[in-house]
Parts: structure tokens; C-alpha cells; sequence
């Protein structure tokens, strides 16, 4: 009864709501034409969407920012921002790829990259579900691998993926996290070398990679790599149950074009979902197979305990030619440049999107093994066996729309394959190839996402969309609009859209999960006492200043609300100063932030426990405040100080204070 | 009914020495900003904070109005004192059900009032100690209506608003398991004096 009541009271509160919408509607600028979705249902399905103040999203949702090269946090079913999580470029609000301690992360074998290109999010599971633990993504233009850790929402660990070219078909993880892989979409010379542009047909290489993920810290190493013909790798899925120890591989540009491949990579009637038995390629290496091979890539480590990160350089990876290993290749003709490479929760189907075919290629992997067992081949490429395309097709989705690129799963026996051109979501039974329902975007799909989607157990109760194009969906701002993501309630029969909510850079995929899985890990604050930080100062005594000829190291602290030193003196004119500053706080969620005029860097947002790094080069003698950036307390305000900068060769002593008296140690080395 | 005395006499030593194990007192601190109050649990030989940076963040907190610092183990005789009593008074109570004496009994239970009233007036002066004397230096000094300056006096038992905090304080297990041994000394007193 009580239930009733509340229902009553909120279908009220909403009716002028609902009223308010339809007047709006009604008033909106010439020139705006109102899309289908009327002011019909408009609150029971607000209702859907809305999370109350104070609580709590159902599903962390990880949205690729694409070329922003970060990873953002949402939370379904709201939309709500909660966090960006600088990945490849660098952040100047949290000081990512500024401070010490994080610039090694964006080390590469080119030097230090300070942008990048995230593409596709993957969270690590275990036993074909999500466990919450780690979310992989790739980096497609100078190929990486990251590993972002959930207990602190932080990046752990880049990889850099040596002989590989455009990093797409990436970031996707085994069913038991066993491998994340890396596939190149440009062919290249392997090893690089100069040679003429159109010889690349036969002479360049696509080169497969796969990490081994370690079971406990989730540390990655380079297992092998395959040398495979010069394709075009697309996407990628593992397989999963029955399917396990497979991966699935879509190519384009099997044509081998080098120049206007819009025409050049199209001709062919058919290309090829590359299928791996990467079982009997670990096996074949463990056994001493493959062959050695220089290289030079950089492996990028955040280390917990001493809260910075260092760069170990890999110098040799294992080559192996995948003809050699008996069984452990064939390709699956799938037609007109297969984008997307989609395998269902029981690992029997594998959708191959041909974007520009009419139609939806489903192969199935009983049958795949039955054709390699019966050896029902229809030739080979390079030579690698081409399975007979009938023995292997489980079915085609007949007119589904124009220019598939993605699928996903609910678990319930569905699929939902997004339409870029006709700019829509199709969703179809698995095994009979019916449509069942179908929804326009807006607009230009690419990806999409049902939390769960890529594992055994999809949650299979909303779906996002990640559009390219928002045209007129949200107010304008200036030439560059922003993308957005858009929410399906797929719970039901038909898909209903729930919610528009503008992303970061451009959402290619994206990954979502239950919280509760990923929140009881959480770290709240970095303990003090653990700290292994070189820099940390764990006390207010222990604070200090040291110099060494023209660097000086100042080793402060920062607590509610002060800087301790909060004066110092006796630095001078082209000395190199190193402030490692460390937050005391111990308590959830009070950062506190420093900042300095004149440096040429950004500033620190420093959590509870942290140590960090900036360095600062005072160019003329004067006294130069610094000051706390982040709101901390009531005495934030006050939570400043001054360093007094002499000229080069004054004999003034190095001195610090805190309220007058002498604090810490005085050292002249 | 002797033996019966005896055992509850036991028992009301064995409940006092589980002071040893338990906290006798808590003080909760909940504002809008803290949805998780900080607390802290009074021991017989010193604080503890409820969850591990409790005692630091409190003090963080207390300083802007010139309160001390938390005694640490060391700062009061009281957390010196306090164990040697409590062993003391467990030891008495477990030879006095040994000795079967219900007379002792009942002086055991009158000196555990008297000692337990010496403890809450003690709690009572450093409470007030606490919230009254404060760095005349403070950062937020205010003052009530009448221009006296504003106290922050934490309630000895029960619930009171200090500034933005609400602040609860009430025995925890082992102050209860002790409530609960002195009651059973005198239950033992009266059981054991029965015929029958
Ligand atoms: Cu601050």
C-alpha cells in the first residue's frame, strides 16, 4: 500500500514536469525540427533515469574518450560524470605526465608522447565474468597498451607494442584475463625499414600481440607476437566458453592497397575474421618455438609502493610464424571488410559486421571446427587455410540496415548490432536471424555497449550507444559539437530510449559493471605509514631542505591548513628547486593542491598519503608565493606561503619556518 | 544457593577484567560533511579511533577551536591508574567467590560503585577540561549570546550539537559487561544469603 502511495505522489510531482516539456517543446526555435521521441511517457521513463540526490549508480560505465586519450567514469543509469582518468595525455589538473612521479608513464621508444588515441575499454575477468579488478584499453597511434587499476581509478601500467602500426584491434581480454591482445590496422615493414611505399604488398607484416596479464598484480609482458600477412586488423573478440583459447581477428584491405583504400581496400567480395588457437601457440612457445627478435619498446610501471613510475625498456620479443604451429590459424571469409568481430555469451557465434555488406555474417564454432576437421578449405592466403565459407556460417541477418559495425549480447538469446549509416540499433535473435526490433540514433553509431556484454553473463538491462554526431541534439557550441552516448532500457521486448548524455572526446567503446563488484576494493586514502615514496615526509619534524650545488630539495607537508615549511629562504637565481610535497591528510576525500607562480609546470592535487613532485627554476630575485588549489577547509584561503629567491651568488642561508620558529632539518651538501 | 553465589561473584570479576579486551566508552562525531561519523573508543589505558585515522582527524578538526590534542597513552595518570585498579578489583572479586564470603561480596560491590563514580566524575573533569581550555590563540573563537566565549563540552552521556557536529556518547560493551558484573555481585550478595 505504502509503495502505491509514494508511486501516486511522484506521477504528480512529475505531471507539470511532463507539462513544462511539452510547452518547450512547442517553443522551440524555428529551424530546430523535434526528433521522433514526443513528450509521450516523458516521466516514466525521467523516472528510469533518475538517480536521487545522495544515492547511488547502479553501473560504473568506462567510456573511451578517444582522441583525449583519457577514460571516463560514468554512471548508469544517469549519465553523471564522476571522473576523468588521464590515460595517454597528459592532465595538467592532476598534474599526469607533469609531476616526477607520473612523466615516466608516457615514456615511449620515441621519447615521451604527451597525447594519445584510447580506444576500446575491457575490464578484466575471471571465469568469463567481470571481476572488477583492472580496466585494459589500447592507445591506437603509437601502439600501447594500458592497465588501469580500480582500487584507486588510477593507470597502472603502459605497454608499449613494438612492430605494430595503429594499435585498433585492442584492448580485449581472455575469459580469464589470461592474455589482453594487440593487433595492428596498418601494415608495416617488419622490422622497420626504408623501402618504397608501393611495394608494400607481400613486403609489409601485421603483427598480432599477445600480453600475458599476471593473475595476482596484473602486471603485463609481451608472450608473443605473430607475423601475419599484411592486412588490415581491425576488432577483436576472444572466445569464450567452448571457444576458449581462440581469439577472433576481423581484417580489412585484404586487397593490400597502400594509397585511396576507400576504393583500393573495397574490391574485394570477401575479407577475413582471422581465427587464433592461441593454446597451441602458447604451448609452441613454451616448447622452445618462435624466434627471438630485437626491439625496443617501453613498459611503463607505476609502482603502489614508492607512488611513482619508471620505465623498463623491453628489449627482445618471441616472433612466431603461425603457419608453423599445426592448427593454430585459418581464416573465416566474411564479406566486404568485416569491422566489427563479436562473440555471443555461450561462444558459439562470432557476428562479423561486413560494413559494407548488406547483410549480418554469423559463423558459427562448431562448425568451424567440424570444416577444419573435414579439411573444407577454399584455398589460402600467404599460406594460411581459408575455411569454406558455407561450412562455417551458422546464418546471415538478412537487410538488417546499412554499415554494420558492432554487436553486443543481453544473455537472453538477443543481439543488438549497431547501424552507422542508417544510424541505428538493430536488435535480432541469435540462431533463428530475425529482426525483432530496431531504433534510431542520433547520430552515426559506432560502438555500443551492454554492461557485461563482452563476457558469459551480460547484465543484459541497458545498453549504451556511443554516437559520432549530435548535429542538433544539445545545445550548440561553436563548429566543434560535442559526441554522446545515449541509453537503451532493453529490459523489455522493445528497446526504449532512456537518456542522451554528451562524453569526453569521442566514445569509441566503452566497458560497464555492477558497482558493488568494483566497490569493495576501493582504496578511500594511500596509507601514510606504507608509504615507500623516496620523497615522503611522513611528519611535520621530519620536513626538510637540502642542496647540492645549484638543486635544492625542499621536503614539505601539507594539513588542514597549512604548509609546513610555510617560509622559505636562502634560494637563489638559477638554482633547480625539487618541491616533494607530501598531503599528511589521512581522512576520505581531502586533497589538497599546490601551485607557484612562475613555474613552468602544472600543479599537484595530492590525495591523502600521497607524495608529489614539481620543480620550479626562478628566473629574478624576489619573494614568490605559493598556495593550496584545492578548497580543503574554512582556512583554505589561508593555506599559502613564500619563498624568497636571491640573486645568483648572495650568501643568504637556506632557511625554513613555520610560524617563525625553525622547522625540520638544514642541509648543505 | 552458595554455590550459585559463587559463580555469579566469578562471573562479576571475569565481566570487570573484560576491560581489558573492550573499550569502556564511545564518542561518536557525525556532521553533513562526515555521512561516516569519526569515533572514538575510550579504553582503560587509552583511545582508540573507530575506524584507524579517527584520533588524527578529530584532532585536525578540534584544533580550528584551540582544543588539545587527544591524550596519547602516556599524557594521563588516569590510563596508568585505570588497569592496575581494574586487574586489582577482578583479582579481589575471584578470591572473594573463592572464599565464598558473601559479606565480601556485598564490599565488593560497594567499592565498585565508589571507584565507578570516582571514574565517571574523573571522565566528567577531563570532558570539561577538554572543551573549556582552549588555546587563547584558536582560529575560530565564538562566543555565545551573551559574549561569553563558547564552549565545546562533550556530553558525558547522550546526545549534544557542538558547532556542526552532533556528538553522541554512551558506554560501549565493556562499559556495559562491567554494569553487568557489578549488578551480579550484588545479585550474588542477596542469592547467596537465601536458604534454599
Ligand atoms: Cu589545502
Amino acid at each position: 500500500m505504502r509503495n502505491m502511495t509514494m508511486k501516486w505522489k511522484f506521477a504528480w510531482a512529475l505531471l507539470p514536469l511532463a507539462g513544462m516539456l511539452f510547452v518547450s517543446s512547442c517553443q522551440k526555435p524555428a529551424g530546430k525540427k523535434k526528433s521522433s521521441e514526443g513528450a509521450l511517457n516523458t516521466s516514466s521513463v525521467a523516472e528510469r533515469v533518475y538517480v536521487k540526490p545522495g544515492e547511488w549508480d547502479e553501473y560504473y560505465a568506462f567510456l573511451s574518450g578517444g582522441f583525449s586519450g583519457q577514460l571516463a567514469v560514468h554512471g548508469l543509469p544517469s549519465g553523471r560524470l564522476f571522473k576523468i582518468i588521464p590515460v595517454f595525455s597528459v592532465d595538467a589538473e592532476k598534474a599526469y605526465g607533469f609531476n616526477e612521479e607520473t612523466k615516466p608513464m608516457l615514456m615511449t621508444s620515441h621519447g615521451f608522447i604527451p597525447w594519445g588515441d584510447l580506444h576500446h575499454p575491457d575490464i578484466s575477468q575471471t571465469n568469463g565474468e567481470l571481476d572488477g579488478r583492472w580496466v585494459f584499453v589500447n592507445e591506437n597511434n603509437t601502439p600501447r597498451i594500458a592497465r588501469i587499476d580500480l582500487r584507486y581509478f588510477e593507470t597502472a601500467e603502459i605497454i608499449e607494442i613494438p612492430n605494430s602500426a595503429g594499435n585498433h584491434a585492442s584492448a580485449f581480454v581472455t575469459e580469464n584475463t589470461e592474455y589482453v591482445v594487440a593487433n595492428t590496422r596498418f601494415a608495416v615493414p617488419v622490422p622497420q625499414r626504408d623501402i618504397p611505399i608501393n611495394e608494400l604488398k607481400g613486403n609489409f607484416k601485421g603483427v598480432t600481440t599477445f600480453v600475458k596479464v599476471d593473475p595476482e598484480t596484473g602486471r603485463m609482458n609481451i608472450a608473443f607476437q605473430l607475423l601475419m600477412p599484411g592486412f588490415n586488423y581491425d576488432l577483436s573478440h576472444p572466445g569464450r566458453g567452448k571457444s576458449h583459447g581462440w581469439m577472433f581477428f576481423s581484417s580489412y584491405n585484404t586487397e593490400e592497397a597502400h594509397s585511396l583504400l576507400e576504393v583500393n581496400a573495397s574490391q574485394n567480395d570477401k575479407d577475413f575474421i582471422a581465427a587464433i588457437n592461441w593454446k597451441k601457440i602458447e604451448e609452441y612457445v613454451k616448447n622452445g618455438g618462435g624466434k627471438k627478435m630485437k626491439v625496443k619498446a617501453a613498459h611503463n610501471i607505476f609502482d603502489e609502493k614508492t607512488q611513482s613510475a619508471r620505465t623498463e625498456w623491453i628489449t627482445e620479443v618471441t616472433m612466431v610464424d603461425p603457419r608453423e604451429v599445426e592448427g593454430a590459424i585459418y581464416f573465416l571469409p566474411t564479406p566486404k571488410s568485416p569491422h566489427g568481430c563479436d562473440v555471443d555469451p555461450s561462444g558459439e557465434y562470432i557476428v562479423g559486421s561486413g560494413k559494407l555488406a548488406a547483410q549480418l555474417t554469423v559463423h558459427s564454432f562448431s562448425k568451424m571446427l567440424k570444416a577444419i576437421e573435414e579439411k573444407k578449405f577454399a584455398g589460402e592466403a600467404y599460406g594460411v587455410p581459408i575455411l569454406d565459407y558455407n561450412a562455417t556460417l551458422a546464418g546471415v541477418v538478412e537487410n538488417p540496415g546499412l554499415g554494420p559495425l558492432h554487436t553486443e549480447f543481453d544473455g537472453k538469446g538477443y543481439a543488438y548490432t549497431t547501424f552507422f549509416i542508417s544510424s541505428e540499433v538493430v536488435k535480432w535473435k541469435l540462431g533463428t536471424w530475425e529482426v525483432v526490433d530496431r531504433h534510431p540514433v542520433y547520430y552515426s553509431v559506432g560502438h555500443l555497449m551492454i554492461p557485461g556484454g563482452n563476457s558469459r553473463k551480460p547484465y543484459g538491462k541497458y545498453l549504451v550507444a556511443m554516437n559520432k554526431i549530435t548535429k542538433d541534439r544539445y545545445l550548440p557550441t561553436g563548429p566543434e559539437l560535442c559526441q554522446s552516448a545515449q541509453l537503451f532500457d532493453i529490459s523489455g521486448e522493445k528497446m526504449q530510449l532512456l537518456l542522451d548524455f554528451p562524453t569526453l572526446g569521442e566514445p569509441h567503446y566503452a566497458a560497464g559493471i555492477k558497482a558493488d563488484k568494483v566497490l569493495d576494493r576501493m582504496a578511500k586514502i594511500y596509507p601514510l605509514e606504507e608509504s615507500g615514496h623516496p620523497h615522503v615526509t611522513k611528519a611535520e619534524k621530519e620536513t626538510k631542505i637540502v642542496r647540492k650545488g645549484n638543486e635544492v630539495h625542499i621536503y614539505m607537508t601539507m594539513i588542514r591548513s597549512h604548509f609546513a615549511p610555510d617560509n622559505i629562504e636562502g634560494i637563489k637565481v638559477g638554482d633547480k628547486v625539487y618541491f616533494h610535497v607530501t598531503n599528511l591528510e589521512q581522512d576520505f576525500d581531502v586533497p589538497h593542491g599546490i601551485s607557484m607562480i612562475g613555474a613552468n609546470t602544472s600543479e599537484l592535487l595530492i590525495m591523502p598519503g600521497q607524495t608529489e613532485t614539481f620543480v620550479w627554476e626562478p628566473k629574478a630575485p624576489g619573494v614568490y608565493p605559493f598556495y593550496c588549489t584545492d578548497f580543503c577547509s574554512a582556512l583554505h584561503q589561508e593555506m599559502q606561503g613564500y619563498v624568497r629567491v636571491s640573486p645568483k651568488g648572495a650568501n643568504v642561508p637556506l632557511k625554513i619556518t613555520l610560524d617563525d620558529k625553525p622547522i625540520g632539518q638544514v642541509i648543505e651538501e | 544457593m552458595k554455590t550459585l553465589g559463587r559463580i555469579l561473584m566469578a562471573a562479576a570479576g571475569l565481566l570487570t577484567l573484560s576491560l581489558f579486551i573492550y573499550p569502556m566508552w564511545r564518542i561518536d562525531l557525525s556532521a553533513p560533511q562526515y555521512p561516516d561519523p569519526l569515533g572514538m573508543y575510550i579504553h582503560i589505558d587509552g583511545l582508540e579511533g573507530v575506524e584507524e585515522h579517527d584520533l588524527q582527524n578529530i584532532d585536525i578538526l578540534n584544533h580550528y577551536v584551540g582544543m588539545k590534542p587527544l591524550p596519547k597513552p602516556g599524557d594521563m595518570w588516569e590510563f596508568q591508574v585505570f588497569p592496575i585498579v581494574v586487574g586489582a578489583m577482578g583479582a579481589l572479586a575471584l578470591l572473594f567467590a573463592l572464599l565464598g564470603n558473601r559479606r565480601l561480596y556485598l564490599l565488593w560491590f560497594i567499592l565498585m560503585v565508589v571507584l565507578g563514580a570516582l571514574g565517571i566524575y574523573d571522565f566528567y573533569l577531563w570532558l570539561y577540561d577538554y572543551g573549556t581550555n582552549l588555546d587563547p590563540h584558536a582560529i575560530i573563537q565564538l562566543t555565545d549570546e551573551q559574549g561569553n566565549p563558547l564552549h565545546y563540552v562533550p556530553p558525558l552521556l547522550g546526545y549534544k550539537q557542538l558547532l556542526n557536529f552532533e556528538v553522541w556518547s554512551y558506554p560501549a560493551i565493556g562499559g556495559v559487561l562491567l554494569a553487568v558484573g557489578i549488578m551480579l555481585s550484588f545479585l550474588a550478595y542477596i542469592i547467596a544469603g537465601r536458604k534454599k
